[in-house]
């Protein structure tokens, strides 16, 4: 009786969590994955099979192709930024500085506002125009006589204009690496470090063969969150330009096509390409962390 | 009684707590239905309850004209409760989306606004989701006050779809007069004038055309289309006589490109309004933009006329491209009395007079009360019962919104990589793909 008790009780618990994921993440997953090879399109649910018909149209859609090379251009330059901005600041942070914690504070404060404010602050700091209305970066850069800085940011000719776009998102993000370092640096036991330096090794040599090896875990987990999130991108861009199409990313194509041309199918088709990828970034991730788990 | 809740078993509370979490995701609309139908018991048959009424005016005069309509449904019909069910968000794109998801649960609002034309009956005729009002029409006599060519324009195989409730102008050209005077131009009457005056203008370091984000550009090309193909091959491009791969479009869509030539560089980055402001603050001469932009000059205590100018698009002299909020009747409207009710003040002449001075648009009527409404309105009130009325593609009078969303699409690109020749070839696929082209 007790036995019994004690397993139903835990299940029990969990059960509205997994049939509430079950519904809600699993079940809908199947059906946008139904939807995806429908050929709904209207109002009016239509189940009629249409077999790959959509993610073979996605395939010879120019804005997909576009959508494809921006997010491609925007995930380099985010991930990229983001990890090396963080692994500096946690080095510096890690260099026993006074004030630290303030430091760490104003570094992770980026991270507490959402990515809708940091994209309409920096659509006015990024404001391409130049001479009498020029405003934001470029009006600083014009008042400190550094005018040959000024850019049309994210405005500039494709693909470029996305990789200004990746500045903000660098901006927020970078405090998280920081943090996400900073713990992998703690847990760095003094003596290794010690023990090179007592071995002659300079702080170079420790940084390159010590350290950075250690925050192998640290740098994974960063590229993995990192990256599944500039896959995703969608609120940031929508409120820094919009529904500019040279900006345009899959997640902004499957909200217009399903919302503003009612195709629901090749909207569905665009979700399901979108968790493809980030399944192919995650899943081994998950694999990787749930062998080490038991490795330990 | 009370004691039914306390003897609720366990496993059923949990089932519910699902139960809750599925219903607060998949039926937000479904209590005001519920009102609808839990009146009071004294109200009886002949009409009554609460109207719900799905709209996207939740600022400015939109919202305001809105009110004042809604003080003469009250006034008429002081049996019905007005509930107002407005999604806020730019030009209806949330709005929109929180209206498929209720009508894909088969609970509609009682009425709801939408762009008067094929963004109406593409998207909900075609799922059988409204019905048709002829009979309220005649009923109403509205035929006799309404122009044939908005009637045609709003029309699927003869039946009318909704009433509109204000007309605005797409194909309109702002300007400064004392500015353009300084600069010694004139608004040009032609797409060949305008980029004559363009590169005059150029010259003395004056953006020549002011242009915002992605969708007026999209505006701006249906006024090169209008004004390089004049109305009959315009309409024809709609109704499938046309043809998109022609040299006329081909030649409009190369304007097209030279007048983005002439707009601002930042253009992507502002809005409509801000476009304007590059006009009012002396940057540019010129923005094409539909008549709203009208109470835009006069917030910046511009005059009609003195303060700010306007002329037809280029081209389009003689031609009104409208656009038109509408209200529609629901196929089940929870309260279909009440639903027509407000359709009929939305429809008449009392209704229109009150909403359109505020929200700064003309009556769909012939026979609007013109001492309410400014000099701006006034002389487009006399030019929608003179001029050709076609229907604007922008603002959902002409495509659907799946054909639209295609345009879009190509204009977007055109955008980026100014190809004409892929641009003709992506229109014409357009067309072919919504199925007017017979594709």
């Amino acid at each position: 009786m007790t036995a019994i008790r004690r397993h139903w009780v835990p299940v029990a618990m969990l059960l509205p969590s997994i049939i509430a994921i079950g519904i809600f993440v699993y079940g809908f997953i199947a059906w946008s994955g139904r939807v995806s090879l429908s050929e709904w399109q209207g109002l009016t649910p239509n189940y009629d099979w249409a077999g790959l018909a959509n993610f073979a149209e996605l395939i010879g859609d120019r804005r997909f192709q576009i959508d494809m090379r921006n997010t491609l251009v925007f995930t380099t330059f985010f991930v990229v930024g983001a990890v090396a901005l963080g692994l500096l600041l946690a080095i510096l942070l890690d260099r026993h500085v006074p004030g630290e914690g303030l430091f760490r504070s104003i570094f992770l404060f980026p991270l507490a506002i959402s990515l809708i404010v940091t994209g309409v602050a920096w659509r006015w700091l990024m404001n391409p125009s130049t001479g009498s209305r020029s405003s934001g970066f470029n009006l600083i850069l014009d008042g400190i006589g550094l005018d040959p800085l000024v850019s049309a940011w994210h405005t500039s000719d494709p693909p470029w204009g996305m990789a200004f776009v990746a500045l903000p998102a660098v901006w927020q993000m970078s405090g998280f690496t920081m943090a996400l370092f900073l713990g992998g640096l703690r847990a760095i036991p003094e003596e290794l470090k010690e023990a090179a330096r007592v071995d002659g090794a300079s702080e170079l040599q420790v940084y390159r063969r010590i350290i950075l090896p250690l925050l192998r875990p640290a740098l994974l987990s960063a590229l993995i969150i990192l990256g599944h999130l500039s896959l995703k991108v969608f609120d940031l861009i929508v409120a820094l330009s919009g529904k500019d199409l040279r900006l345009d990313v899959p997640a902004i194509y499957m909200w217009t096509t399903t919302f503003d041309a009612n195709n629901f199918a090749r909207g569905a088709a665009i979700g399901i390409v979108l968790l493809l990828s980030v399944g192919l970034l995650v899943i081994p991730y998950l694999v990787w962390s749930l062998r080490r788990e038991t490795d330990l | 009684m009370p004691g039914r809740h306390h003897r609720f078993p366990r496993a059923l509370a949990l089932l519910s707590i699902v139960a809750i979490g599925v219903g607060a995701c998949t039926s937000g609309g479904a209590s005001p239905s519920a009102g609808a139908s839990g009146t009071p018991a004294g109200s009886g048959s002949g009409g009554g309850g609460s109207v719900e009424v799905f709209s996207w005016w939740t600022a400015g005069g939109e919202a305001e004209g809105l009110e004042a309509m809604l003080e003469v449904f009250q006034a008429e019909y002081p049996q019905y409760t007005f509930e107002n069910a407005a999604v806020a968000g730019g030009a209806g794109t949330n709005a929109r989306a929180v209206l498929a998801t209720r009508l894909s649960q088969n609970d509609p609002p009682d009425s709801w606004q939408g762009h008067a034309g094929q963004e109406l009956i593409g998207t909900y005729v075609a799922s059988g989701k409204i019905e048709p009002l002829n009979d309220l029409y005649e009923e109403e006599g509205w035929l006799d006050v309404m122009p044939e060519g908005l009637i045609d324009l709003i029309s699927q195989d003869g039946n009318i779809y909704s009433v509109p409730v204000n007309i605005h102008r797409a194909n309109v050209m702002w300007y400064v007069p004392d500015n353009l005077e300084q600069w010694g131009v004139e608004p040009p009457a032609t797409w060949d004038e305008f980029l004559e005056t363009a590169a005059t203008l150029e010259a003395a370091g004056v953006t020549p055309l002011a242009m915002g984000e992605q969708w007026t550009s999209m505006h701006l090309f249906e006024t090169v289309l209008l004004g390089s193909l004049g109305t009959d091959g315009y309409n024809a491009l709609w109704d499938g006589s046309g043809d998109w791969g022609s040299s006329e479009v081909l030649d409009a869509i190369d304007t097209f490109g030279q007048v983005l030539a002439y707009t601002n560089d930042d253009s992507s980055t502002l809005s409509w309004d801000q476009a304007a402001q590059l006009v009012v603050d002396g940057d540019a001469a010129f923005t094409i933009m539909g008549d709203w932009a009208e109470g835009y000059f006069k917030q910046q205590n511009l005059e009609p006329e003195t303060g700010f100018g306007w002329d037809p698009a280029p081209g389009t002299d003689g031609a009104f491209q409208f656009l038109s909020d509408s209200f529609v009747l629901p196929v089940g409207a929870p309260n279909r009395e009440g639903a027509i009710a407000w359709l009929k003040v939305a429809g008449s002449q009392a209704g229109q007079d009150a909403f359109n001075p505020v929200k700064g648009s003309i009556p769909a009527r012939s026979d609007g009360d013109r001492s309410l409404y400014d000099a701006y309105l006034t002389s487009a009130m006399d030019d929608w019962e003179s001029d050709t009325v076609v229907g604007s593609l922008t603002h959902g009078v002409v495509a659907n919104d799946a054909w639209k969303a295609e345009i879009d699409t190509a204009i977007g690109l055109f955008l980026s990589d100014t190809d004409a020749g892929a641009l003709g070839e992506a229109l014409a696929a357009a067309c072919a793909a919504s199925g007017a082209c017979g594709g």
